[in-house]
């Protein structure tokens, strides 16, 4: 490829951004014949060697993992050893072997085969994911039958990008994790390995990026940006530079406001903002805290009901909400009860397949649709309320009747609670607000709520018109664009008048060019990532509300997203 | 021959650590062990192979049916009985 400039789309697996050269690594596909063979105990005798020779090194791998990357990394290694000794894969070699008569190394793939298949046909990511692991297992013992090198001892030239096609833990445990800069797949998600190695070393990763990396020559210079989720390949002196310039300074500056992080973000006339987290998992909570987060402005509750055939209980629910609030302690928490709809597969819940199921039976409409499933939710957080901050938040309302529908299932799963003598405490109770009906009557709709929490994601797709999710349609998503902003404005004004609070948990909240034109137009919680925290209460800092007014008003007056940008970045902040 | 259902309380199923525990207890006995997802009506796979466990599919909340039979059923349902219900906890 000599394409100059050319910018590949990944999925981002790890933040951070590494420039370099990239480092192919190929791996040579064994070739695995198949033939009968005659004497089968002979045959079957070449195994335990192999196996006990796969477990020596397996063992020092791990070894050398737990010292390296960490105890997760080693775990991985002592499932490939029990791998190893698993009775039901050495009882299918052994059929094939026996009763086929065929030679051991094509018994032992078909075998290894057969279980990585059904692995890769279970629901769960998890599941699937480890499908990869048994492959890796295979192939080591695959490699000793066949007398061929054991793969991964790639030693780097020097400081490189690497690039796979994907990465298993033994192709990475014996890279020399001081010379990787980064890593790009061609294949893998979020969840592969590649992307929780890069995690744990805090190095960027953007993995499913496509074949074409793989055709790349070794030595092409490279810009990963983890983020973005995005690869540079042979960038101009232009791009290189930018590229440099950024590396150096999100370096310096991730680390100066991680450190300040944990200190409120009072802007330079004095007021505090609240600035909070978007979490979508009990393991999330804790981490928002290391981030600086005051608290959690949307706790997206979908994790509990995806991955599963029966319907999460109140129980359950109860358990997992508590975790969160323990870890929060007095800190506000904003739930988002269940927001799903036709684009998620629910067995329990018969969603069926929609043409358009983000302008489909999702969401709030849903639940209203379900009184006791929803009810089931909504009794297990009322029962966390007691000595927590809770505010529950109703997704994708559209009109006035939905909200008072929602109150009326409140009352009832309170009264529910009090029949069974189960305390209830103070909460607050609001809405999403992302589909402009509800912007346009927002002074309706702020005398029914205490606090309005702007989507902006789904506000500027159903604004536009247009798929967030659609590549060709993203000059169509951004949120800066005065559509929005002056969507804001009049939400953030009418709910004001109403002592309704508004808060924004888009990306919106935590993009740097917005921070300072929201807080002039007088948002009262910002929620974001976790990692966009430090950043965020850092630029909030800079500004003074007076200077943000004046910054905010005049960005309502252009014509475009990016005249808005270039507003805010002239300002030199 | 012992019978025994047990429900996964793991936040995370029988996946990996969990899975590699109770494939390791299960081992240290001699009886033959056999478990089902009861939850998803599942086959019954050996017990002390991991890579059938794992393809169980054993989420949070499932059920597994054991069923164990040989000299030492009785400590081994024990044993297993224990460990899930500690929720994985060494014992």
């Amino acid at each position: 490829m000599t394409h100059k400039n050319l910018i590949i789309k990944g999925i981002p697996a790890s933040p951070g951004i590494a420039l370099g050269p990239a480092f192919i690594i190929e791996k040579e596909e064994l070739q695995i014949e198949r033939y009968q063979i005659e004497d089968a105990a002979a045959e079957l005798g070449r195994l335990d060697g192999a196996l006990q020779t796969a477990l020596t090194q397996i063992e020092a791998l791990r070894v050398k993992a737990e010292q390296e990357t960490g105890p997760e990394e080693a775990a991985i290694f002592e499932a490939h050893a029990l791998i190893l000794r698993d009775p039901a894969l050495i009882k299918a070699v052994r059929e094939i072997v026996e009763g086929q008569a065929i030679n051991l190394e094509a018994a032992w793939q078909e075998s290894v085969e057969h279980f990585a298949q059904q692995m890769e046909a279970l629901e769960d990511e998890y599941f699937r994911a480890r499908a990869a692991d048994v492959r890796d297992v295979g192939e080591r013992v695959l490699r000793l039958l066949l007398n061929k090198t054991t793969e991964g001892a790639h030693s780097l030239p020097g400081p490189c990008i690497v690039v796979a096609k994907d990465l298993t833990p033994s192709d990475t445990v014996n890279l020399d994790k001081t010379l990787v800069l980064g890593f790009c797949t061609a294949e893998g998600g979020p969840t592969s390995h590649t992307a929780i190695l890069a995690k744990a070393l805090g190095l960027p990763a953007v993995v499913g990026v496509g074949k074409r990396v793989l055709a790349l020559t070794e030595d092409t210079m490279l810009i990963l940006d983890g983020e973005a989720g995005e690869v540079t390949v042979d960038p101009d002196q232009a791009s290189y530079d930018a590229g440099m310039k950024r590396q150096t300074q999100a370096a310096e500056r991730s680390a100066q406001e991680k450190d300040a992080a944990q200190q409120p973000a009072v802007t330079r006339d004095g007021h505090p903002i609240e600035v909070v987290a978007n979490i979508g998992s009990a393991d999330e909570a804790a981490l928002a805290l290391e981030y600086g987060a005051e608290g959690v402005g949307l706790l997206r509750t979908e994790f509990l009901y995806l991955d599963r055939k029966v319907a999460p209980s109140e129980e359950q629910q109860f358990q997992v909400y508590t975790a969160i609030m323990e870890v929060m302690e007095e800190r506000p928490v904003v739930v988002r009860t269940l927001d799903v709809g036709g684009d998620k597969e629910l067995p329990y819940l018969d969603l069926g397949v929609e043409a358009n199921p983000f302008l489909g039976w999702r969401a709030i409409r849903m639940c209203l649709d379900r009184p006791d499933f929803f009810k089931t939710q909504l009794r297990a957080l009322l029962r966390v309320s007691p000595g927590h901050d809770l505010r529950i938040m109703f997704p994708m309302v559209a009109t006035l009747e939905e909200v008072q529908q929602a109150k009326q299932l409140i009352s009832e799963a309170q009264a529910e609670l009090d029949a069974q003598g189960q305390e209830v405490g103070d909460y607050q109770l609001g809405i999403m607000v992302e589909v402009p009906s509800v912007a346009v009557l927002a002074d309706q709709f702020a005398r029914q709520v205490n606090f309005f929490s702007i989507g902006t994601n789904d506000l500027t797709q159903y604004t536009f018109a247009a798929d967030r999710t659609n590549e060709k349609l993203a000059h169509l998503a951004d949120a800066c664009h005065p559509a929005i902003l002056r969507q804001i404005e009049r939400v953030i004004q009418a709910a004001h008048k109403e002592d309704t609070w508004v808060g924004l948990c888009g990306e919106l909240a935590g993009d740097p060019d917005a921070v300072p034109i929201l807080l002039g137009l007088g948002l009262d919680e910002f929620s974001m990532a976790p990692a966009s925290i430090p950043r965020a209460k850092a630029i909030i800092r800079g500004w003074s509300l007076p200077e943000a007014q004046k910054l905010a008003a005049e960005a309502l007056t252009l014509d475009s997203g990016r005249a808005v940008r270039e507003l805010v970045r002239a300002s030199g902040k | 021959m012992q019978k025994l259902t047990l429900t996964v309380i793991n936040e995370v199923g029988l996946h990996a650590r969990p899975a590699a525990l109770f494939v390791e207890a299960a081992g240290k006995y001699a009886a033959d062990i056999q478990v089902r997802n009861l939850t998803s009506d599942s086959d019954w796979v050996d017990a002390k192979s991991i890579l059938s466990v794992l393809t169980l599919g054993v989420e949070q909340d499932h059920q597994i049916e054991l069923s164990i039979e040989g000299d030492d059923e009785a400590q081994a349902a024990e044993a297993l009985r224990k460990l899930i219900e500690a929720n994985f906890a060494p014992a």
